[in-house]
């Protein structure tokens, strides 16, 4: 088990390295460098400019530099845009608001879609497995920023139980409707995976056994078919994850929740190159360790795998 | 007896002229039968029949239109609420939008935009795909390790940033859309395919035509290209609106393609805008254009699923 966790780790670091060697060449090949405005700056003024940030540095130093400082040091570098700001403090204002509505959203997602899944497929075939069904199709062709609109629309505009937008330093009423938006369709491809696995787990002969001994319906569905059918759901969670962070972009710039999307968003308008990689980088580096605690999670429940 | 043998000798008849048909009874191949329970399939075939409809509209329907998405009605801008509803007599047939023009146009040609984004992402994540996938899964060994290992950390970027970063560092075009959208949608594709050629590769057709000598490259392109189309197929029709959603998205951001071309994500995104100020009709209509055209894929991709791969049902 230690072997397979090393090993997947060494795969892990070049991949990040990767990510953020490439953001910086795509950054340093960009036309028009971060200091070039409509007013042409004296020779001189922007020689120290880029002195001072140390962009007169050959292209292998600064890739060093940067690198250097964000593994030993998590520091991301100075914003381009706002003097007075570091790309870490933009991170740390926005980030603790998305990962409070990403967090419940994927809490969210997870719990009503294997709920879901579970019911659909013990009640194969009735009513309830015709609803599951129909709200996970309908769910995947409304992705959230689809859903946003929609939501803002009925529980805003039509009936005003909840505000349009805005924080309010994490009022419930202000995470309703972003975490709804943002875990319907993950809900609804959790649901999928989960009742399907589920029903070919019940149909497995050891479920047959477990039946012809007379164990209860309840203890055979959670002691003995939940552990094997949650594998295809626990190999979804990695991508549904990322997905939580990247809907956080138009999370953000609908119910203006002020999480890292706006810092994103924003930064790609104002091409604030710094921000926009120091925000990729992150997100990139949580869907690394993520995928790695999901692999381990899968070796671990999964006694078939071989590590 | 006589009636006996009459039914004797029509027995023998029927028994015969069976026996001489049977060289005239064809076999039915794999996909006939997949054709057959393709049509069966109600769904589908009524995805496929709106589908159709949807695609011919978006590029018949602008001949009808009195506005092209460019032009501005005078009349109607500053008091859309009123004037710029839809309606037959002033042309706008779906409406216009915040500034003025006209949303039918807009709408159709946004269409076109987001359909053809669809279609180019698939194919290019089909071409990609599939000749990277059989390459890996053919040869196993080092090759296939080290190819799926490059899969796999293009997997772990967060693509849909790099791809903004892309559109914001370089001009936003369609090409280059196309270009980001086709980078990251083959590498499923490239791992579905590797998983079903390396099941294939074992076979004993595939055995035979390696032991009299066949070059590779015949082999993967005459006996394990075939075999995969099916599941090929399955997997580019459930990506297409995969790759719309994805357009949609950065255009919902105002990141995809630039005025006065538009696309379902960008008009999605200026109807959710001023909807409050009751100009409804802005996000309705191309709201139910990506709702219905996504339905409509997803079961022509479920209905292929049925169809080619009988034993999931």
């Amino acid at each position: 088990m230690i072997y397979f966790i090393i090993r997947r780790l060494a795969v892990s670091i070049p991949t990040l390295l990767i990510l953020i060697i490439l953001s910086f060449i795509l950054m340093y090949s960009a036309p028009g460098g971060p200091f070039t405005s409509e007013r042409p700056l004296p020779p001189q003024v922007l020689a120290n400019i880029q002195a001072k940030y140390g962009l007169d540095d050959p292209l292998w130093k600064q890739i060093w530099d940067y690198t250097y400082g964000i593994i030993f040091n998590f520091d991301f570098g100075p914003s381009f845009r706002y003097k007075d700001r570091s790309v870490n403090d933009i991170i740390a204002q926005g980030f603790p608001v998305t990962l409070t509505y990403g967090t419940w959203s994927f809490i969210v997602a997870v719990f009503f879609g294997c709920s879901l899944g579970i019911i659909a497929a013990i009640r194969q075939n009735s009513w309830l497995d015709y609803f599951a069904v129909g709200v996970s199709i309908g769910a995947q062709v409304l992705p959230n920023f689809v859903l946003a609109p929609i939501l803002v629309l009925v529980f805003t505009l039509l009936l005003g139980w909840l505000p349009g937008g805005g924080w309010n330093g994490g009022q419930w009423q202000c995470i309703v409707m972003p975490v709804i938006a943002l875990s319907t369709s993950y809900m609804a491809s959790i649901a999928r995976l989960m009742r399907s696995s589920m029903l070919e787990v019940l149909n497995s002969n050891f479920i047959r056994t477990a039946k012809a001994k007379g164990l209860p319906v309840k203890l055979i569905i959670f002691r003995h078919a939940l552990k094997p059918s949650l594998l295809p759901v626990i190999s979804y969670l990695g991508p549904a994850f990322v997905g939580m962070i990247t809907g956080s972009v138009v999370i953000d710039l609908y119910f203006s929740t002020g999480g890292i999307g706006l810092h994103f968003v924003n930064g790609a308008l104002n091409r604030d190159y710094s921000t926009i990689m120091g925000i990729t980088i992150l997100v990139g580096i949580l869907t690394i360790t993520f995928n790695l605690i999901v692999d381990i999670l899968y070796a671990w429940i999964d006694p078939k795998i071989r590590y | 007896m006589m009636n006996n043998m009459f039914l004797k000798n029509n027995k023998y008849n029927k028994l015969f002229s069976n026996i001489n048909n049977l060289d005239y009874i064809e076999g039915r191949s794999l996909f006939d039968n997949a054709r057959r329970r393709f049509l069966l399939n109600k769904a589908a075939m009524i995805s496929l029949l709106l589908l159709t409809l949807i695609v011919l509209f978006s590029f018949i329907g602008p001949f009808f239109s009195q506005w092209t998405n460019e032009e501005i009605d005078w009349n109607a801008l500053g008091n859309i609420a009123t004037q710029g509803k839809p309606s037959i007599s002033t042309g706008h047939f779906f409406g216009t939008d915040e500034l003025g023009r006209d949303l039918y146009s807009r709408v159709l040609q946004g269409s076109q935009i987001s359909l053809m984004v669809g279609f180019v992402g698939a194919l290019i994540a089909v071409v990609v795909g599939t000749i990277y996938g059989t390459i890996a899964g053919y040869f196993g060994g080092k090759v296939d390790s080290i190819m799926m290992r490059i899969v796999d950390i293009l997997m772990s970027i967060p693509y849909m940033f790099v791809l903004i970063i892309l559109m914001v560092i370089f001009e936003r075009s369609v090409i280059l859309l196309f270009i980001g959208i086709g980078l990251i949608s083959w590498l499923d594709m490239a791992r579905i395919v590797r998983g079903q050629t390396l099941s294939l590769k074992n076979k004993e057709f595939i055995e035979a035509s390696i032991a009299i000598g066949v070059k590779n490259y015949i082999i993967i392109v005459k006996h394990i290209v075939p075999n995969l189309l099916g599941i090929v197929a399955v997997y580019a029709t459930l990506l297409i609106p995969g790759m719309i959603i994805t357009e949609s998205f950065i255009s919902f951001l105002g990141l995809g393609v630039q005025e006065p071309l538009t696309s379902w994500g960008a008009l999605i995104s200026e109807g959710a805008r001023t909807m409050q100020y009751g100009t409804l009709w802005q996000l309705l209509f191309p709201l139910s254009f990506f709702i219905v055209s996504l339905f409509c894929f997803y079961f022509i991709g479920d209905g292929l699923r049925d169809a080619l791969d009988p034993k999931d049902r």
